[in-house]
């Protein structure tokens, strides 16, 4: 019965039929049997999240922004020219004045340094999606195997690492970032890194240890440990796949954490990358373009505009997840 | 309680001790020696270095320096900043705690109670157009990038409009004239508020143990009162408008942290009330008749209270870090304006003392908020 042992409180498919003894036949229906299920509870969420307006806003506005990331290499490749429109080294020669207003050559205007505003918005929208899911997954990784082994063994290991979320929490996390950037070169790939370990210690190994307790519990991971399952299989082949959906939110709320303080930390120009919509803002900052209102709007709007609508739109996500992954909130009548 | 209390005090000091490692490990990780940072910097004159280099021991061994860095903090001995030069980085510090802890303070206070209130109001009438536009435009404050907010906030207000003043703590041309240093009004100021929460609380307490039917009515003059008669006394005094000119500047940056911040409390109300009204006990205080802002205010919302407090221990961090990008936009000089330009000139003794006081601020709040939730809700003994 090996095929019943991995989702005990699902109920194996009739169709499926009774176990052969042929060595690869069982393996291939077990993954058979698997993906469908996979797809069957896929589907149903994918409903209910659908169903509330708020996911589906929030999923319009990632893919927009997807497209736009995507869109960077491709217009560069074609029709833009790389001395004009490059987002870091390229210069408007054909604008008199720098800062220029919105043109057909450049929709978005161009900065201070007479650079494309829009080329700098999209090349930057990447570079933000790296970011984010770079730092979403290490959380996730670090969060589920923290909570899944804390849960399962329980005493002295749950203790250290509790006590240890609890500390990171009380860490004021922006401040310590300063620092960290203020003293050493800190890429984009090393902020995600200390933002998703930050994370993945932090709050969300407390929540995923509090799932992975009450999964612990569930009769499918005693069936596990009777037929012979050891530690390592049970904690990572029945535990952590059941904790996947409660991490997905959890990703959701590290990107835009990731997001901000990204933004926050390049605003204040202590970060070491090329180009992100936080050193836009602070390019037009330095320059004092800011105070000057509404007469330099490309210069801060399009950047500002994009920070808190790819931020948001994560976080609306994570809000309709939770009503798919959390059966306390699901079907709520108010 | 005492035992609660010692538990969480050790809790503390053991966070403590993890940030002071913590900066320690990174300031001898960085890139450039701590010690040649001392001994090549030119405006150094030989007898500070000497000095410095016996208070760091700079030249033994780190493990020994490490030591050395934790009996420093302990006696509060940071060294002295390089930025301010003769001045101790202790002193620097000590003068600019005051106006962070009372911008955070005050900033937290009133979103809390905004949002406590809004949060009350749109769960207790559900789908009205206040629910959407409170829900949506708070959604949009709090995710909005907060620098870009202050910034817009600093253009309406202060440069378009010219209401209030456009950062910074004082107005020098309101200062030239006074023989009172800066520091000294805004500790008397300090003390009149506080002087007045306590006289507050009193009342509030007094007016609650009252047998007598008007006693809860009577405390509202007695309170305008005792605010008045303050005021009187810092008229009198002659600095009033030198402390009405620090004032005028905490405006803005505290509004534009309340913006920011309120959205999370009134959405974590808002769900912890709908959650409550369909308790048997909100019903029953119906069925008795009662008038309805009665069950919504004494019945309903003071059980709603308490996961919002609890939300509250999140959100003290998220204000700290969030006074630190509104220090530096306001140019508050408060502790994270400090440790922010601290940074840029690698002023490395000020960093090390700015990120413990934060690191202290933050768990002090811990502290309290653990301490409030523990007597607010008697089902916690304080375990």
């Amino acid at each position: 019965m090996r095929w019943s042992r991995s989702k005990g409180s699902l109920l194996p498919d009739a169709s499926a039929g009774p176990p052969r003894v042929e060595p690869g036949g069982g393996r291939l229906r077990l993954l058979h049997a698997r993906t469908r299920l996979v797809l069957r509870s896929f589907r149903n969420g994918a409903a209910v999240f659908l169903e509330s307006r708020i996911g589906l806003l929030a999923l319009v506005i990632i893919v927009l922004f997807a497209v736009m990331a995507l869109s960077h290499p491709v217009l560069m490749g074609t029709v833009w020219d790389a001395d004009i429109y490059d987002p870091v080294t390229g210069y408007a020669f054909d604008a008199t004045e720098q800062p220029a207003p919105p043109s057909w050559k450049h929709p978005l205007g161009t900065d201070p340094l007479g650079r494309d505003v829009l080329s700098q918005l999209l090349f930057s929208t990447g570079s933000e999606f790296v970011l984010g899911i770079t730092a979403a997954l290490v959380t996730v990784a670090i969060a589920t195997t923290v909570g899944a082994v804390s849960a399962y063994y329980g005493g002295l290991v749950d203790a250290f690492f509790m006590r240890l979320a609890d500390l990171i929490i009380a860490l004021p996390s922006i401040s310590l970032l300063i620092v960290l950037s203020g003293l050493f070169d800190l890429s984009l790939f090393y902020l995600a890194l200390v933002i998703g370990v930050l994370g993945g210690f932090g709050g969300t190994a407390i929540v995923l240890k509090s799932q992975a307790l009450s999964i612990k519990v569930r009769p499918f991971i005693d069936a596990a440990r009777m037929t012979g399952g050891g530690q390592f299989r049970i904690i990572f082949v029945h535990i952590v796949p059941n904790l996947l959906p409660l991490s997905l939110l959890y990703m959701m709320f590290t990107v835009t954490s990731a997001i901000f303080a990204e933004a926050v930390l390049s605003f204040l120009g202590l970060l070491d990358i090329r180009m992100s919509w936080g050193i836009m803002i602070h390019t037009a900052n330095t320059g004092g373009y800011l105070l000057s209102g509404t007469r330099y709007w490309w210069l801060v709007l399009p950047a500002g505009a994009s920070i808190t609508f790819l931020c948001s739109a994560f976080y609306l996500a994570g809000r309709a997840l939770d009503e798919v992954v959390n059966p306390r909130l699901s079907r709520r009548d108010g | 309680m005492a035992g609660y209390l010692l538990r969480r005090v050790s809790q503390m000091i053991l966070t403590l001790f993890l940030i002071l490692t913590v900066t320690f490990v990174l300031v001898q990780a960085q890139p450039g020696d701590y010690a040649s940072f001392y001994a090549l910097n030119p405006d150094l004159p030989p007898d500070v270095r000497e000095q410095m280099r016996a208070t760091f021991g700079l030249d033994r061994p780190v493990w020994e320096q490490y030591l050395i860095h934790m009996r420093n903090t302990v006696t509060g001995n940071f060294g002295v900043s390089f930025g301010h030069f003769p001045r101790p980085v202790l002193d620097v510090l000590a003068e600019r705690l005051p106006r962070t802890i009372v911008l955070f303070v005050s900033a937290t206070a009133v979103s809390f109670y905004v949002g406590f209130l809004l949060g009350k109001a749109i769960a207790w009438r559900r789908g009205g157009i206040l629910e959407y536009a409170a829900t949506i435009s708070g959604t949009a404050l709090f995710t909005a990038f907060t620098p870009a907010f202050a910034l817009m906030m600093i253009w309406i207000f202060a440069f378009r409009l010219g209401w209030l003043p456009v950062g910074k703590f004082l107005d020098p041309l309101v200062w030239r004239d006074a023989d009172v240093s800066s520091t000294s009004v805004f500790s008397l100021m300090l003390l009149t508020a506080a002087a007045f929460l306590a006289f507050a609380s009193l009342v509030s307490f007094a007016s609650r143990r009252s047998q007598r039917i008007g006693g809860r009515r009577s405390a509202v003059p007695l309170l305008l009162a005792g605010a008045l008669v303050l005021a009187l006394a810092w008229y009198l005094s002659g600095i009033g408008n030198l402390a009405l000119d620090i004032l005028r500047h905490m405006i803005l940056p505290v509004a534009t942290l309340t913006l920011i911040s309120f959205a999370g409390t009134m959405l974590l109300t808002r769900n912890s009330m709908l959650e409550t009204v369909r308790e048997d006990f909100v019903m029953a205080a119906r069925a008795k008749g009662l008038p309805d802002a009665q069950v919504r205010d004494r019945h309903a919302a003071r059980n709603a209270l308490l996961p919002v407090v609890t939300s509250l221990i999140y959100s003290l961090v998220f204000a700290i870090d969030g006074s630190v990008i509104v220090e530096s936009v306001f140019s508050w000089p408060g502790i994270g304006l400090t440790l922010l330009e601290a940074v840029r000139t690698e002023d490395l003794p000020l960093v090390m003392g700015a990120i413990v006081f934060i690191g202290f601020l933050s768990l002090l709040a811990h502290l309290v908020v653990d301490v409030l939730y523990a007597c607010l809700d008697p089902r916690i003994r304080y375990r």
